[in-house]
C-alpha cells in the first residue's frame, strides 16, 4: 500500500512509477486525495498495462493496481 | 546567496498554471456592470489578450497585467520568464510595449540579492522589448509573486485580436508545446537539464519577432498560448470569429520529453482545469490522449497562435521559420458547422 495522500503531483505517480519499477507487482493499492493524482496515476497504469479500480470515500481515494492477465 | 534558494519550493502552483481556470473567471466576472465608451477597441467582455482605447485616428493604447508565483529556481530567470510573459500580451494585440510597472509580492526574510535578481530579470527584458519599466508596486506575501502591467502602442486599424479570424485562414504557432508538463515534472527533478534549459530559453524568449514578421501580413486573428493551452485559447479564438478550427496534430511541435512524461500521467492540475473547460468544445479524433493532453498543457509564456489569410500563409511562414523558436503551421480556419468549434486530426 502506497499511502500519497497530503502530497500533490507529481510526487504520488511517481512513488507508483518507482514501485512497479522495482518490484513489478501483481497489485498494488494506492491512496489519494486528489482527482488530478487518481487520473494521473491511470494514466501511468495504463500505460504499464494494469488495470485500476478506483474507490472514494470521504474526499479520498483507493486505487487497486491489477496487472492485465 | 542567492544560488541557495529554490524559489519555486515557496510556490504552490507553478507560472501560468496559477491561472484562475476559464470557466470559474467567467462566473465571477459575471454580472459585473462595465461602463462602455466609443473609444474601448476591446474591453474585458472580450476574453482578449488585453485592452485597448484608441487616442487619436492613429494611435491606440495597449494595456495588459500579468504576474504568477515562481516557475524557476533561479530569482533572475524567474523574473525574466514573468515579463517575458507580460510583455507577450502586448505582441498578441499586435502592439509595441512601451512602459512596464512592476508588480511584485516578496516573503519577509526572502534575500535582497534574489528580489533584486527577480527585478534585474524583469528589467533586462522590458529594455530588450523597448520598454522601460517606470515604478511598481510591491507587498509582503509568504508566496513570492512577480510581474509587469505593460502600456503599448498600437494602430487603431490595425489591432489584432482573437475573435477575428475568417473561413480560409491558416494558423501558425510560435513556440512548441510541452512547458507545463515540464515545469511539473522538474518538481520532482525528472528534467533532464538539457531540456530544462531548452525550456527556460522558450519561456525567456520574446514574441516581438514573431509580431513584427506578422504585422506585415494580412492576420486576422491572434492570441498567445498561456495557462489556457493552445485548446483553450484556440476555443476562444473559433468562438469569438464565430468559425470552427480544424489542427492538424502531427504539425505540432511537441517537446519529446514532455510527452515522454504526459504519456506516464506526470500531468500538471491545470491541464485538467483546461479539459475541463474546453473539452465539450473539441472533438478529439483519433488523436493519442497524452497528444491531446500536450495541448490543454497551460504554457507559461508561449508563442503566438496566428489566423492569417491564405494568400499570406507560405510569405508568413518563411519569415517566421528565421525569427521564431518553432515555426508551425498547425490547421485551418473553416466557416462554423454547427458542431465542435475544434477538430483534431
Amino acid at each position: 500500500m502506497i499511502d500519497a495522500r497530503g502530497l500533490s503531483c507529481p510526487m504520488p505517480v511517481v512513488m507508483v512509477q518507482n514501485e512497479v519499477k522495482k518490484s513489478s507487482p501483481d497489485e498494488l493499492k494506492v491512496q489519494v486525495d486528489s482527482m488530478v493524482c487518481v487520473e494521473n496515476i491511470t494514466r501511468f497504469a495504463n500505460s504499464k498495462k494494469y488495470e485500476v479500480e478506483v474507490t472514494k470515500k470521504d474526499g479520498e481515494f483507493e486505487l487497486t493496481l491489477k496487472k492485465q492477465k | 546567496m542567492s544560488d541557495q534558494i529554490k524559489l519555486t519550493k515557496l510556490a504552490n502552483c507553478a507560472g501560468c498554471g496559477a491561472k484562475v481556470g476559464a470557466g470559474v473567471l467567467a462566473k465571477l466576472l459575471d454580472g459585473l456592470k462595465v461602463r462602455s465608451d466609443p473609444n474601448l477597441l476591446v474591453g474585458f467582455d472580450k476574453s482578449d489578450d488585453a485592452s485597448v482605447y484608441k487616442v487619436t485616428d492613429d494611435l491606440a493604447l495597449v494595456q495588459t497585467v500579468d504576474f504568477f508565483p515562481p516557475i524557476a529556481d533561479d530569482p533572475y530567470t524567474f523574473g525574466a520568464i514573468a515579463a517575458t510573459n507580460a510583455l507577450s500580451d502586448v505582441y498578441a494585440m499586435g502592439g509595441e510595449p512601451k512602459l512596464a510597472l512592476n508588480i511584485m509580492a516578496v516573503p519577509k526574510d526572502l534575500p535582497k540579492e534574489a528580489v533584486h535578481q527577480i527585478l534585474r530579470g524583469g528589467y533586462e527584458k522590458a529594455y530588450e522589448a523597448g520598454a522601460i519599466i517606470t515604478g511598481g508596486h510591491s507587498i509582503l506575501d509568504d508566496e513570492p509573486k512577480y510581474g509587469l502591467a505593460v502600456t503599448g502602442f498600437v494602430h487603431p486599424d490595425r489591432v489584432l485580436t482573437n475573435s477575428g479570424a475568417k473561413e480560409g485562414d491558416v494558423l501558425f504557432l510560435t513556440k512548441p508545446l510541452g512547458i507545463g508538463i515540464l515545469t511539473t515534472a522538474a518538481k520532482a527533478d525528472l528534467v533532464s537539464q538539457e531540456t530544462m534549459a531548452y525550456a527556460v530559453g522558450l519561456m525567456t524568449t520574446l514574441n516581438k519577432s514573431a509580431r513584427d514578421a506578422m504585422v506585415k501580413y494580412r492576420v486576422h486573428a491572434c492570441t498567445d498560448v498561456t495557462g489556457f493551452a493552445l485548446l483553450g485559447h484556440a476555443c476562444e479564438m473559433a468562438q469569438g470569429s464565430d468559425a470552427e478550427i480544424h489542427i492538424d496534430t502531427d504539425a505540432i511541435d511537441l517537446i519529446p520529453e514532455a510527452l515522454e512524461f504526459a504519456r506516464i500521467g506526470i500531468l500538471p492540475e491545470g491541464m485538467y482545469r483546461n479539459r475541463n473547460f474546453a473539452e465539450a468544445y473539441v472533438d478529439p479524433g483519433e488523436v493519442e490522449l497524452a497528444k491531446q493532453d500536450m495541448l490543454y498543457d497551460p504554457q507559461t509564456s508561449g508563442g503566438l497562435l496566428i489566423a492569417v489569410h491564405p494568400d499570406d500563409a507560405d510569405s508568413l511562414y518563411e519569415e517566421l521559420k528565421g525569427t521564431v523558436p518553432s515555426a508551425q503551421k498547425i490547421g485551418t480556419v473553416k466557416k462554423y458547422s454547427g458542431g465542435k468549434r475544434i477538430y483534431l486530426h
